[in-house]
């Protein structure tokens, strides 16, 4: 089986111990994470983790089921990239006397839909959130000009299907009762 | 006799609600029906202790002389009464201590509460004396683990350790307490925990799965059943028993489901797996349908998985979702306890004898008793065989008794010849494979069915890796029957060496002290066995007596257990010899 991207979306109790014991699952197969995320999620002390992986589908599948199988794990799943929304967010530090010396920097910007978010007399710093091709695009092209620092956010994403989470919460509690 | 003291202070601690976290852990064991634990203080579990003290009454604590002793102990209790086995401990040196028997609870599936002491919670994190971060080791050895900061949390956290280690698949829990949360005070109420929001223990079982799995076991000409401890942990040996039977289906088992079937049942077919019997491996291979009930798949029982059963479908009973298709594809999950999938399924399937098909279990019970079998119980050399020994506790047991077994050669050749007719009777480390686990188990096993006979039998290398907690049988008196089987190697490492490693035996040979000196010095009877003529009667002598006894048996140096599977071979490629 071919190594995939895929994306697990993991809805938790928000607990202290809880990504310790869900990066350990990752460890115990030395799996590498291409990133992971932990966000509030639409559910009030529902959280969210968004994590980022490649390997195979066989492989995606028993690692949820693992996931899922710690206590406050509430749900987790599988996506492949056509089933979800994704960004992922780049900050990018540069000179600022590029601006003016290098004249050809201002149409990169522009042409990648990139923002200014602040600019100072020493440096400036742009703003990319896209798919991981297009922050990475857009820093080969700055790249040359020489970039005092980089750095990528890990990615977050929305299905297109729905989750029900607020229905499984329930089940769960009406078991409980 | 109570003091007087005693009884002011019972009135009191009845009167108030106000107390200090210390005596709610105390109270919290006691509303869940806890009266026995094991343990080891030290500095930061201290004020428990000394809760421990006032109700020394009502809740028995037994000083085991490890806290990895204690581990076992709750585990070898937890594995014969069914009950949750209770160990405490300190912070640092003895919650690391406390790891070993935790992985082993963990892969085991036994359900078992493991409370350590913390330092205050203002030195967390400030690499304090005897701090460690014993909810990051447990982790992924735990099924939930939690610190205890504040003395008001104990009492929902201790209730939800126990829902968690006892409910669905069971398993180790870990509660750590700093020891400003044991000294500080707490308005006491308990709750018995009832669920927890994001987990469900016990998944639905679809009425589909149940008919389509019907359906297969009635078409199927040869089917075969493997059993595990997922049977005995769900209190399903009855339903198993009527369900083999009426299906008439020959039937296996995996090294912990032994005992939820009699060995002597005329459809138990015996073990499967690595060091397990010739038929059920060979037919693994052949059969056209293989219902796992309550089992993992372990890589010891399936060798090479790639040519595991590949000709046959596969109707998986699981409680944990995330063990089906982990290791084995099944065509068909029933999930749920096997208690009430078996039941459901009973009135489904056919009553049926597969006569010819198990005649070919017989065939194959026929080869391997000429080839090994025979052998192993009635040697013809004059070196004692472990095997023999066995044979002896059976006949003075007649299978009535708990077999408590250590790892290697001696385990392999206890779950392969102990004969059981009652469940929750074979108590041995199968998923860790655990080297010391025996001693310590056997002392658990004892007070978890205080009537029955208990015989640990253990090599003598893993018992000298807890050999230590000889002292706590002297100072408990506790009645376990140890049985050593000193062949002067590590057994199981050695026979590898032999066949796989050119018998280049690295470090396998033992020097052995005085068994007997070590067992009398704790005031334990002691006996040692050299020959043939003495062995009935040493072994009738330990059962007869009612106090611990100690028998050390001293076998053939270089005998190997047989049948064997290699590491990655079919289990159809199971050698003889």
């Amino acid at each position: 089986m071919e190594k995939e991207n895929f994306t697990i979306s993991v809805y938790t109790e928000n607990n202290i111990g809880l990504l310790n014991r869900i990066s350990a699952i990752f460890l115990k197969r030395h799996i590498n994470l291409d990133s992971m995320t932990a966000s509030q999620s639409e559910i009030k002390d529902v959280f969210r983790f968004t994590i980022a992986v490649k390997v195979t589908e066989e492989q995606v599948k028993k690692i949820v089921g693992q996931i899922e199988k710690q206590i406050e794990v509430i749900k987790a799943f599988y996506h492949k990239e056509e089933d979800i929304i994704y960004q992922e967010t780049a900050l990018f530090k540069v000179a600022s006397k590029l601006l003016f010396e290098e004249r050809q920097i201002q149409n990169v910007i522009k042409n990648s839909n990139a923002n200014i978010v602040t600019v100072t007399p020493e440096f400036f710093v742009i703003e990319k959130t896209g798919r991981r091709r297009e922050v990475q695009a857009l820093y080969h092209k700055l790249e040359p000009y020489g970039l005092m620092q980089f750095v990528r956010s890990g990615r977050i994403a929305v299905t297109k299907e729905k989750m029900n989470i607020s229905e499984i919460l329930e089940s769960f509690t009406e078991e409980a009762v | 006799m109570e003091t007087q003291t005693q009884t002011i202070e019972k009135k009191i601690t009845v009167e108030t609600k106000r107390m200090t976290g210390a005596e709610a852990v105390i109270r919290c064991l006691l509303a869940e029906g806890v009266d026995l634990i094991y343990g080891y203080p030290g500095g930061a579990i201290m004020p428990v202790y000394d809760e421990l003290y006032k109700f020394r009454d009502q809740l028995h604590h037994v000083l085991t002389r490890h806290e990895q002793g204690a581990t076992h102990a709750a585990q070898g209790y937890a594995r014969t009464s069914g009950k949750v086995g209770v160990a405490i401990a300190t912070s640092g040196p003895g919650a690391t201590n406390f790891v070993t028997g935790i992985a082993d609870a963990q892969i085991d599936s036994t359900p078992m509460v493991c409370i350590t002491g913390q330092v205050g919670s203002h030195l967390l994190g400030s690499d304090a004396f005897q701090e460690t971060d014993i909810i990051g080791i447990s982790t992924p050895i735990t099924k939930w683990n939690h610190q205890v900061t504040k003395a008001e949390d104990i009492p929902a956290v201790l209730a939800k350790a126990f829902y968690i280690a006892k409910s669905g698949r069971p398993g180790p829990v870990l509660v750590d307490i700093t020891k400003d949360a044991q000294f500080g005070e707490l308005d006491f109420a308990y709750e018995k925990c009832k669920g927890v929001r994001s987990y469900k223990p016990v998944p639905d079982t679809d009425p589909k799965s149940i008919d389509a799995a019907s359906k297969l076991i009635n078409e199927a000409k040869k089917p075969m059943i493997v059993f595990g401890q997922g049977v005995i942990l769900g209190e399903a040996e009855e339903e198993l028993k009527n369900f083999v039977e009426k299906s008439g289906i020959p039937s296996a088992w995996t090294i912990l489901g032994l005992s939820a079937l009699p060995t002597a049942h005329p459809l138990n077919v015996g073990m499967v797996g690595m060091h397990g019997n010739y038929g059920p491996n060979k037919l693994t291979n052949e059969c056209d349908l293989l219902l796992a009930i309550g089992m993992r798949f372990d890589d010891r029982v399936t060798g090479n998985l790639e040519t595991y059963a590949k000709q046959a479908k596969i109707i998986h009973f699981e409680i944990d979702p995330a063990e089906v298709d982990k290791n084995v594809k099944a065509d068909v999950a029933v999930m749920g306890n096997v208690k009430n999938t078996l039941s459901q399924i009973l009135p489904l399937v056919q009553s049926r004898s597969h006569n010819a098909w198990l005649q070919k279990f017989k065939e194959y019970d026929v080869i391997e008793y000429d080839k090994v079998i025979k052998e192993e119980l009635y040697p013809s050399k004059d070196g004692l065989s472990m095997g023999e020994v066995l044979r002896g506790i059976n006949e003075e047991t007649r299978g009535n008794a708990i077999i408590v077994s250590d790892v290697g050669q001696h385990q392999m050749i206890a779950c392969r010849y102990a004969q059981f007719t009652t469940s929750k009777s074979n108590v041995t480390s199968g998923g860790l494979g655990t080297m010391g686990f025996a001693l310590p188990a056997a002392i658990g096993a004892k007070m978890g069915a205080p009537q029955r006979e208990v015989v640990a039998i253990i090599g003598d290398g893993g018992y000298q890796m807890t050999i230590q907690e000889l002292g706590t049988i002297f100072q408990t008196r506790v009645p376990v029957k140890i049985v050593v089987l000193n062949n002067d190697f590590l057994g199981m490492v050695r026979q590898w060496q032999q066949l796989f490693f050119d018998k280049r035996y690295a470090s396998t040979e033992m020097v052995n002290p005085n068994f007997v000196t070590i067992a009398k010095g704790y005031h334990i009877e002691a006996r040692r066995v050299t020959e043939r003529e003495h062995l009935q009667d040493a072994i009738a002598e330990m059962i007869a007596s009612t106090e611990p006894y100690f028998l050390e048996v001293c076998v053939e140096k270089e005998n190997n257990v047989f049948p064997m599977i290699p590491t990655g071979a079919s289990v159809s490629d199971i050698r003889l010899a």
